[in-house]
């Protein structure tokens, strides 16, 4: 049941991830500063917003999991933390590139964006053995859930901690993506987060779909075995 | 509620007082960080930023080994079963499990903060009591609510020593950050830094959203 509309969905999301990319290679104009190297910005942050976005949509549907007692809501929540996980070494990996072509270090800890991903990334990793430590498949549902919702909260303090540890010795400008970018640059970055937000939805669906396809061969499984 | 938790409370001093398990433990462990270090940086003393960052990151570790502890004397003996069975309010139980984890907490501060004032400190510790007891108190109460959560999001898990480091660690990063920052300029001899303010506020920040937290998901742990 989760396989319905998938088909349109990865057909547009093939369409615009394909423009994206012909709009950073050759729409975008060069950076000044940085040269072709900026171009990884482009997917960069907007992964980092989506992996984040996800890790939010994972604590969301935890709440609606815990509230209602409806267990498919558990299957979306994880599901969407795994998704952000994968993409979340995705924006470590860029990151470590971006920072080594443009401040010749593999990482800076003064980046505070990027210093509170990388926590948030090792907090979430924990997501898997917590969950696949528990047998008992309803408490396993229920401690992820408080899991989810305890690591959603914990995500906007922990950018307000590191920011205000790092503005204490580097005063920087709060957008520094926003404000002065030129047009050009403006839509690349946006078409990228709209591609960025489909492919994870179109992976969410299809894992979800993958999910439920084999809990529902293993419910029919145990049937076949048990009139056989 | 409020008195279950206590009675709770009263239970898990009593216990801890008798086989004296955590507190001790939790203390010898600082001591012998301290040693490390000592070693491990190859320096008599230390002040400013290294100073409050080994005293905090030792404090923080000592805590894991509370938090493991927290749940595992009912764990092991079957006690969790009669405290399920008891109408007891969940709440009430996080509520207790807090306060006995400050208790550990603060009667561990009381022997490892004056140690270290006399193994590493290099500047005077007095002077910077009475701006460190506050910063000690705000941090404990964050790292109570947080530890007994997360001490019984591990209680049912098959690697309870293993996922209470894991879980609590990046959990306790903002804390970290907000303790040490405030205590460096105490620890370089200098007054309370002009921005103490801000980091007390993300202390009871912290302690605010967590104690929250903590309260409106305990309900859905613990129940068979």
């Amino acid at each position: 049941m989760y396989s319905k509309g998938l088909k349109p969905l990865s057909i547009a999301t093939v369409v615009v991830v394909a423009t994206w990319l012909a709009l950073v290679f050759f729409y975008a104009p060069l950076d000044a500063d940085q040269g072709f190297v900026q171009k990884i910005f482009y997917v960069h942050v907007p992964l980092a917003i989506v992996a984040l976005c996800g890790f939010v949509a994972g604590g969301i549907f935890a709440i609606r999991h815990l509230r209602s007692g409806d267990r498919s809501y558990d299957v979306k929540s994880y599901v969407a933390i795994h998704m952000s996980i994968i993409f979340g070494t995705a924006v470590l990996i860029t990151g470590a590139i971006w920072a080594k072509a443009a401040w010749g270090h593999w990482w800076v800890w003064d980046e505070p964006v990027l210093v509170s991903f990388l926590v948030v990334f090792l907090l979430y990793c924990v997501y898997y053995p917590l969950r696949f430590s528990i047998e008992d498949p309803d408490r396993q549902a229920r401690y992820s859930s408080v899991f989810a919702i305890a690591a959603g909260a914990f995500v906007p303090i922990n950018f307000a901690a590191v920011r205000m540890a790092e503005s204490f010795t580097h005063p920087r400008v709060l957008s520094q993506t926003g404000g002065s970018m030129p047009g050009e640059m403006r839509l690349t970055f946006l078409v990228g987060i709209l591609a960025m937000t489909l492919l994870f939805v179109t992976l969410w669906k299809f894992e979800l779909s993958s999910k439920n396809a084999s809990m529902q061969l293993k419910r029919l499984r145990r049937r076949l075995e048990a009139t056989a | 509620m409020i008195r279950t938790a206590r009675a709770i409370l009263r239970k898990d001093l009593a216990i801890e007082l008798r086989t004296k398990e955590s507190v001790p433990a939790m203390t010898l462990f600082t001591v012998t960080v301290f040693v490390l270090f000592h070693f491990g940086l190859d320096r008599d003393s230390l002040d400013g930023e290294l100073a409050s960052g080994v005293l905090w990151v030792t404090l923080l570790l000592a805590a894991v080994i509370g938090v493991t502890r927290l749940f595992a004397t009912e764990r092991e003996q079957g006690g969790i079963d009669g405290l399920l069975l008891a109408p007891v309010d969940r709440t009430a139980l996080w509520l207790a499990k807090a306060t006995a984890m400050f208790v550990y907490l603060t009667a561990l501060e009381l022997v490892a903060v004056p140690t270290f004032g006399v193994l590493l400190l290099g500047p005077d510790l007095f002077a910077a009591l009475p701006v460190l007891v506050p910063i000690l108190l705000a941090a404990n109460i964050g790292l109570s609510a947080i530890g007994a959560l997360v001490s019984a999001l591990a209680a049912e898990t098959r690697a309870r020593e293993l996922i209470v480091p894991l879980l609590l660690l990046p959990l306790v990063v903002p804390l970290l950050i907000a303790a040490a920052s405030a205590t460096e300029p105490l620890l370089r001899g200098d007054q309370a830094a002009e921005d103490l303010g801000r980091w007390l506020g993300l202390l009871s920040l912290y302690d605010v959203v967590f104690v929250l937290i903590a309260v409106a998901v305990f309900d859905f742990l613990l129940d068979d």
